[in-house]
């Protein structure tokens, strides 16, 4: 994983089940498995997944460092706004640790 | 002269309908991609530095081959007759299928149930991952570009243009397979089957409804 997708490894946060969080809206190349229609987008995490390989480094047949994997649960409404079919609809992603920041 | 043609064109393709009343389909003749040409070379390689045996090679293709919806099937009809079960798959789908002999490899099972008022449904916006140790090879639609971009967006729609059309109050969850988790939905036991073995329950599972874009079949 790049630097600027993770914003640095180190001190990156643990979210609890529950926890509010937002995907961060960056646009790195390269192998990424964070669904573009996500990034910037806000939800709550279903349930934590644990350590995983990076797929951005496993990709490129780097090292890859584990990183937590969480179930990310989004409402319609979140990710497509007004056009969303049924507001309240769900979707649920997987997404990796340093793609998440805390979200109030 | 068999082919008594005006243009005698080495690419000649057939066009119209065949006697049997279907549309001929073009022969393959493209040259081998650069990836295919890749693969046959790693593949012969193997073989010839005695890493694998051409016979490994096949039984494995014959494995993949085999496995088919009917081992989801087993896996959701169990679950239907078999509380411990479903309770286990619920909280570990790896090892409650791997219990029965269906091994989901490297990537792990996340099985989503079906209640009443919730709806689940499965798809891979990146790529095509797909529980194939479970249900088998992917059917073609769902690789699509249109399911995996339209799914996520428009899942009510979707759902209606394969014939299931859910209550407007049922929520409709769309599972999108980002990354290490394979998904199989576990739908809801058909009225009328309660005293119903699993072997004759499994026969109403079909792929859809694992899937999400279907029910089972019903009982009657």
């Amino acid at each position: 994983m790049t630097e600027a997708a993770t914003g640095g490894t180190d001190g990156a946060p643990q979210f609890p089940d529950g926890a509010a969080v937002r995907v961060k809206a960056l646009m790195p190349p390269g192998h990424v498995r964070t669904p573009a229609y996500l990034r910037g987008k806000r939800g709550i995490v279903e349930r934590r997944l644990g350590p995983f390989p990076s797929p951005e480094q496993l990709a490129y047949n780097l090292p890859a460092e584990r990183l937590p994997l969480y179930r990310v649960r989004f409402t319609m409404a979140e990710v497509w706004g007004p056009a969303a079919e049924r507001p309240d609809d769900t979707l649920d992603a997987e997404i990796y640790g340093p793609w998440l920041l805390p979200e109030d | 002269m068999p082919h008594d043609h005006h243009d005698h064109d080495d690419h000649f393709h057939h066009e119209g309908i065949s006697p049997s009343g279907h549309p001929y389909r073009a022969d393959d003749d493209t040259p081998l991609t650069y990836w295919q040409t890749m693969e046959i070379a790693v593949r012969e390689l193997l073989v010839e530095k005695g890493h694998v045996t051409a016979a490994e090679i096949a039984a494995q293709i014959d494995r993949m081959d085999a496995r088919s919806p009917a081992n989801g099937a087993a896996v959701v009809a169990r679950a239907w007759t078999d509380p411990a079960f479903r309770e286990h798959l619920l909280a570990d789908g790896s090892a409650a299928t791997r219990e029965m002999g269906f091994d989901i490899g490297p990537m792990h099972l996340l099985a989503v149930e079906n209640t009443p008022g919730v709806h689940n449904v499965i798809v891979c916006t990146l790529c095509s991952c797909y529980p194939r140790n479970l249900l088998g090879l992917p059917p073609d639609w769902y690789k699509s570009r249109a399911y995996r971009s339209r799914l996520v967006r428009e899942p009510r729609r979707v759902l209606s243009e394969f014939g299931l059309t859910l209550p407007a109050d049922t929520t409709i969850r769309v599972h999108d397979s980002t990354a290490d988790m394979r998904y199989v939905v576990i739908p809801e036991r058909p009225a009328g089957t309660e005293d119903w073995d699993a072997d004759r329950l499994a026969a109403l599972v079909t792929r859809d409804s694992m899937i999400g874009t279907g029910l089972p079949r019903p009982a009657a």
